[in-house]
């Protein structure tokens, strides 16, 4: 209940050097599966993550195809290889959770309407994982769906916050999750402006609640322009005058 | 949309077209308002075979929590702490939609919605449960079946629990000439907190407390929200293929706040049997 370690230093570090409101480094490459309709590899912190979409597509087993829209079916799986200890291959309840929240935090920004009888099929496959890695991953997912050409309303965009040293902070690593206070992941549409992903484990008070959700959201804000550089760097190559963000 | 959308009831339009309507005007079909909880009824010790044991009936969902409580090795990177299993299975019984057979994805996510609640408030202080530091632990199971369902088992289930842990004994273990014994004695748990967690459905642009299955049916995102005794949040699932605005969840926050403290005051009031 009560952390020991310091994971804030007397300079405001973090354990990893970041400031309280500074994101972990982000990269993302669009269309990275050849075979896939559209693919996204990100590298956010030290997580490495492959999203991959194929479809719309006819469904199997046909039963499940609805007559009025397409069905979007999202897996979420950790390589054996991912974790410290391995992970066993097969799918945990952990993934089962986090397959369907992420299911559920990019249906609102995809218009399945227009593919009646169809499915998607959303795999994401974390590689390594770093904390915060369903954050990531819907990131990713929600890019590989852009990059499928899949009528969207808005881009899906994941950014946690927590509570570290009883302090509210941006995007939560592997070392502050598993020793902090409190880790919110949390999906956003921004244009939209609608939360379509929120969780919460560890202890908050009304004001850190508030805290933690406006930075979370704030976070997301950040992500989105990361994405937004990265379609933009895939379907306008170097002509565009926006410069990665370090 | 996943298969399992196909176990929820089947809402006729008309009968969703009455809701609808009934929902604009601050009213609800089962005639309660939009912040209103259904009545809640709790038995405690109900089954003597286990260490603690509760029955809670939201409405006319119906969950019975048991739990039991065994010696074991701790978690890896846990070591010093007693071990916590919540399960959770939606019987056969509970609706005629529901089947035998291994748990669909939603009844993993209440196992682990209610686990979170449970576990993140620090509800049971599990480093008072061990006996060999790194080897050897309390290992306590609790366990939940649903035997009818109308909607919001997060809640029914996590007040299941709760009033299941409440009125636990544990059997006290020793160490004797290296192995473990059961002394035979029975000791409190050690309980921190009482964790509450409330429900609230967003349909349209109203927020309602404690859906039926009808409801949920009907509901375009849910939110589930967690807090303790201190009226501090400890875990939050948002779920349903919906959105929220951050005002109405900020909003739906408040009231569980408030909601949470009252339905925390009617389980301290519970008679504790056994």
């Amino acid at each position: 209940m009560n952390q020991t370690k310091n994971l804030i230093d007397e300079n405001g570090r973090r354990t990893d050097g970041r400031n309280p409101d500074e994101l972990r480094q982000i990269k993302i490459t669009v269309g990275v599966v050849k075979n896939a309709d559209g693919s996204a590899f990100i590298e956010f912190g030290r997580n490495k993550i492959i999203a991959a979409v194929y479809g719309p597509r006819e469904v199997h087993p046909k039963h499940m195809a609805l007559p009025d829209r397409c069905i979007l079916r999202c897996r979420y799986h950790m390589s054996p290889f991912s974790t410290d200890t391995r992970k066993n291959p097969a799918p945990s309840r952990r993934e089962v959770e986090i397959s369907k929240v992420m299911r559920e935090s990019l249906e609102p920004a995809l218009i399945l309407e227009d593919y009646p009888r169809a499915a998607i099929d959303l795999f994401v496959e974390v590689l390594q994982a770093d904390g915060g890695s369903r954050c990531a991953g819907i990131t990713a997912a929600s890019i590989a769906l852009a990059d499928a050409g899949i009528n969207m309303r808005d881009i899906v965009s994941a950014c946690a916050a927590g509570k570290i040293d009883n302090k509210i902070v941006l995007d939560i690593n592997d070392t502050e999750d598993k020793e902090g206070g409190a880790d919110m992941p949390v999906a956003y549409m921004p244009h939209l402006e609608q939360v379509t992903l929120l969780q919460l484990d560890g202890i908050l008070t009304t004001e850190q609640f508030n805290e933690c959700l406006d930075k979370a959201i704030c976070g997301c804000n950040m992500v989105y322009e990361i994405q937004r550089q990265a379609l933009m760097q895939k379907y306008f190559g170097n002509e565009t005058e926006l410069k990665e963000e370090q | 949309m996943s298969s399992s959308k196909r176990s929820t009831i089947i809402v006729e339009h008309l009968r969703k077209q009455q809701m609808w309507d009934a929902i604009s005007k601050g009213k609800r079909l089962d005639g309660r308002n939009l912040n209103e909880t259904r009545s809640i009824e709790i038995e405690q010790d109900i089954i003597k075979k286990a260490n603690g044991s509760a029955k809670v009936k939201l409405g006319n969902s119906e969950v019975v929590a048991g739990v039991k409580v065994e010696t074991g090795e701790p978690f890896e990177g846990l070591e010093n702490k007693g071990a916590l299993i919540l399960s959770a299975e939606v019987l056969p019984t509970a609706s005629p939609y529901s089947e035998p057979g291994p748990p669909d994805e939603e009844t993993i996510e209440l196992a682990r919605v209610v686990d979170r609640g449970i576990r993140e408030s620090y509800m049971i202080d599990l480093d008072k449960l061990v006996l060999v530091p790194g080897k050897i632990v309390y290992t306590i199971f609790v366990d939940c079946s649903v035997i009818n369902t109308d909607g919001n088992l997060f809640d029914a289930t996590s007040y299941a629990v709760v009033s299941a842990l409440v009125s636990s004994k544990l059997p006290v273990f020793e160490i004797q000439d290296g192995k473990v014994v059961d002394t035979g004695n029975k000791q409190d748990p050690p309980i921190t907190t009482i964790p509450i967690s409330i429900t609230a459905v967003r349909i349209g642009d109203v927020v309602i407390l404690d859906p039926t299955a009808e409801e949920e049916a009907c509901m375009d995102a849910r939110i589930t929200i967690t807090t303790n005794s201190n009226g501090h949040y400890t875990a939050l699932q948002k779920g349903s293929t919906g959105a929220f605005t951050v005002e109405q969840i900020k909003k739906a926050a408040d009231i569980a706040r408030i909601k949470g403290e009252e339905i925390r005051n009617k389980l301290k009031e519970l008679p504790k049997t056994g």
